[in-house]
């Protein structure tokens, strides 16, 4: 029971990342029908600007107003350097091709992902970099015998507020209403007044944004980050995504938690070097037998 | 006073086929206009090319008087333009609700809530069974039902022109006649302009004041409804008639 209790908080935490950044997978597909294959390694950006802003830049608030203050600079950098890299991506990469069809997008998309990788390799090196302890609260409870840290409770309850907060704005906002909108009928939503553009350039800050925030409490929590695991982290997210059913905001959130759970407790009553097989029969499980994923489309088309 | 909505030798192409071949109208203010004519005529193309959704190759569409290349297409609303498509187009996966309330989307800078509150309002009054289901989503509505949305989110912007594709298509015979009634009466009621396009000429000649009957991308006749209704070769071609002649 111990290390049931003890995996599912640990696959809670993992999944809150493979949550926020299968999110910015759904959002992108649902407005653009493409899979952003760039969106992996802008969480390892995320990763990256995190440690940098707090190795060398809020190390000075960390050490007068705690780790806590310094973790929030750090986590506000991400999350706008991270959308401006979105939406630099979007404007470079993808809306110069966006007239010649989907294929074209893709292979753009995985081109960003190469340049992404290698400007992260480029900048700060090949090899691991670490997050330093101190950086990072160490304070942990035990509840009942169950270990859970500081750390994992604020990554947990950080995700699903940031997931509140999405769910509100596409749910329950006139804005988000026009997103939702977009994403079934752009020429319709034009005609009523949605300039589509806007709405693009919201899905490619904001999922961007949710990622490098899922990059950097991922630096937190693991405090070793290499230049090359957004690729990995992009594949589990993007499983996640297919898992709850893509292009659905709720579903994404689902399917990222789910996914977490399902590989820690794998790990723990099978094998960890198992762990990403999991994944990725989970991925073909559901292609085969659900494809529209967990949620799902609710109703049919009418014609 | 000038026509509120004119095209001027209007061209269009898909990529090497010409839809349109220099098509030119025009609506007055406070008039029902049809636009009569066969599948593949240009007459879907004609729409789509006045809310800007396809590009002209060459020609003008003024609307009051000002070219229309002047604004993005998502400004139209705003201008007091609404477009109601072909094939309905409603948000099938959004609540009944939520799609009329995207209708004031384009206008929501001009309307205050109060207004926009109203405006909703009276498309509930129109159209009640809208009301009775706003909290379900509009693909569980029937043909008939959702056409009225469709008719019903366009109305919330409190339009001067509307552009209506073919709103009787697949509907049943009994619902056709309310769609046709529910024409007449915006039109009365709230003296918006309609360019009505139509596989049903004898119903829309009916509700329209002028017609204009398109051929291939051209238009092939023009003139007051009631001299294309009563036209021989017209009625032979467009309306039945020769059957019923004998």
């Amino acid at each position: 029971m111990g290390v049931f209790l003890e995996q599912l908080v640990n696959g809670l935490t993992i999944g809150s990342f493979y949550a926020l950044v299968a999110l910015g997978y759904s959002m992108v597909y649902g407005v653009m029908k493409l899979i952003n294959f760039a969106h992996g390694d802008l969480f390892a950006l995320g990763s990256y600007v995190g440690y940098a802003v707090l190795v060398y830049g809020s190390c000075i608030i960390t050490r007068t107003f705690g780790v806590w203050a310094g973790m929030a600079i750090a986590m506000a950098c991400a999350f706008l350097l991270v959308g401006a890299a979105g939406l630099a991506m979007e404007r470079i990469a993808y809306r110069p091709v966006t007239a010649a069809g989907r294929l074209p997008l893709v292979v753009s998309a995985l081109g960003v992902s190469i340049f992404l990788e290698n400007a992260i390799m480029a900048i700060w090196g090949p090899r691991y970099q670490a997050y330093p302890a101190t950086v990072v609260p160490s304070v942990s409870w035990n509840i009942m015998g169950l270990r859970v840290t500081a750390m994992q409770s604020f990554i947990l309850l950080f995700s699903l507020f940031l997931m509140a907060m999405l769910y509100y704005i596409v749910q329950k906002t006139r804005f988000g209403a026009a997103i939702r909108a977009t994403a079934l009928d752009r020429e319709m939503a034009t005609m009523l007044g949605v300039d589509v553009d806007v709405v693009i350039r919201f899905i490619f800050f904001l999922g961007p944004a949710l990622g490098g925030i899922a990059g950097i409490m991922n630096g937190m929590y693991y405090r070793q980050i290499s230049f090359a695991m957004g690729w990995n982290y992009g594949l589990k997210a993007f499983t996640a995504t297919i898992l709850g059913g893509i292009g659905n905001i709720p579903a994404a959130m689902v399917g990222g938690l789910l996914l977490g759970i399902l590989e820690m407790l794998g790990a723990a009553y099978i094998s960890s070097a198992w762990k990403d097989v999991f994944t990725f029969l989970v991925l073909i499980l559901v292609l085969i037998v659900r494809p529209t994923g967990l949620v799902g489309e609710r109703i049919a088309e009418k014609v | 006073m000038p026509p509120i909505l004119v095209a001027e030798d209007v061209r269009v192409s898909y990529g090497a086929v010409e839809a349109l071949k220099g098509v030119s109208l025009s609506l007055e203010e406070g008039d029902i206009v049809a636009v009569l004519g066969a599948n593949g005529a240009g007459k879907t193309t004609l729409l789509k090319a006045i809310s800007r959704i396809l590009p002209l190759t060459s020609g003008v569409i003024k609307f009051r008087g000002e070219d229309m290349r002047k604004y993005p297409p998502f400004r139209l609303p705003s201008l007091g333009l609404a477009h109601v498509p072909e094939g309905r187009r409603i948000f099938s996966t959004l609540t009944v609700e939520e799609n009329l309330q995207l209708g004031n989307y384009g206008v929501r800078d001009k309307m205050t809530p109060q207004d926009a509150e109203r405006e909703m309002r009276r498309v509930y009054e129109l159209f009640p069974i809208l009301e009775e289901r706003k909290r379900q989503l509009a693909g569980t509505l029937s043909g008939g039902e959702q056409q009225m949305l469709a008719i019903g989110r366009a109305l919330v912007s409190r339009p001067q022109v509307m552009l209506l594709d073919e709103p009787s298509l697949g509907l049943a015979p009994l619902l056709v006649q309310e769609i046709f009634k529910v024409i007449e009466q915006i039109h009365r009621e709230r003296g918006v302009s309609i360019l009505l396009v139509e596989q049903n000429a004898r119903k829309s000649l009916n509700v329209a004041s002028y017609g204009y009957i398109l051929e291939t991308g051209k238009v092939h006749a023009e003139g007051k409804a009631k001299e294309l209704a009563s036209d021989p070769h017209l009625r032979a071609a467009y309306l039945g008639g020769a059957a019923i002649k004998r």
